[in-house]
């Protein structure tokens, strides 16, 4: 719901939280510090690796930039290590702000959870190769299915984000 | 002037392309996971597009599979993308042709 002065109040319970929690760190674990070369100029720079993820999640959370793999190379190599270091500071706030009970957020600290529940999203959905069908399809799905708890959890999150988003407009 | 007797000789070409700066764009492509509230708010609170203007664009990111959200310089288009991806949104950098 929404709070004062643009800020968010959200109520979780502990095994809500713990969930959050663990997925979060998830993608703290996954994305690595922004990382640079040894070239002292090129740490203070920010200047990093040309390369994209083989790994699909990474991929989908630092994408190319141009069709041209040159050209997005070149933008890699200046960009993702402070993409990095903006997604881990917004893990890092929902870590450290993400507690059972009643917590009143700052609309920065709001913005961040957005951000950071959105990356958990991406990285789930893209293991879990979700379509636009996901809701339907969880419908369907028999309880005993293996991937059904996976599924269940991605859709609480989107409630989650669609909520945050919602008091935040 | 002697025109047709000289050998021919080389043109000079600028070095530096002469045309006009085209606009570049940032092109934000459509995918399974961002939600549409999401991706109205990022248009809105990134560009400060009207409520209208933002979800026009995300109705043609969803419904055509892409949308240009953005157009400028090539420098102000990689600032956009840059932060497009900051939200997790899938954008890229395309010269206008």
């Amino acid at each position: 719901m929404p709070g004062r002065r643009g800020g968010v109040i959200t109520v979780f319970d502990a095994a809500e939280v713990s969930i959050l929690r663990s997925l979060v760190s998830q993608i703290l674990g996954l994305i690595e510090p922004g990382e640079t070369g040894d070239d002292p100029l090129e740490r203070a720079l920010g200047i990093g690796s040309s390369e994209q993820s083989t790994d699909p999640v990474l991929a989908r959370l630092f994408p190319s930039a141009y069709e041209d793999h040159e050209q997005s190379a070149e933008f890699r190599r200046y960009t993702e290590a402070t993409l990095r270091d903006g997604k881990r500071a917004d893990a890092q706030t929902m870590l450290d702000s993400a507690e059972p009970g009643r917590v009143e957020l700052t609309q920065e600290q709001a913005q961040a959870w957005m951000r950071a529940l959105n990356d958990v999203r991406l990285a789930l959905g893209t293991r879990l190769e979700v379509t636009e069908e996901v809701h339907d399809e969880i419908a369907e799905m028999p309880e005993d299915d293996p991937r059904y708890p996976a599924y269940v959890t991605y859709d609480w999150l989107t409630y989650l984000q669609d909520t945050l988003v919602r008091a935040l407009w | 002037m002697n025109v047709g007797s000289t050998a021919p000789t080389e043109v000079e070409r600028p070095s530096i392309d002469v045309r006009p700066d085209l606009p570049w764009l940032t092109i934000v492509w459509n995918d399974p996971v961002n939600l549409m509230s999401y991706v109205t708010y990022v248009f809105q609170s990134v560009f400060g597009y009207s409520k209208e203007k933002a979800e026009k664009l995300m109705l043609d990111v969803h419904h055509k599979g892409r949308a240009v959200v953005s157009s400028g310089t090539r420098e102000e288009m990689e600032r956009d993308v840059q932060i497009m991806h900051s939200y997790g949104l899938w954008a890229t950098v395309q010269r206008d042709s």
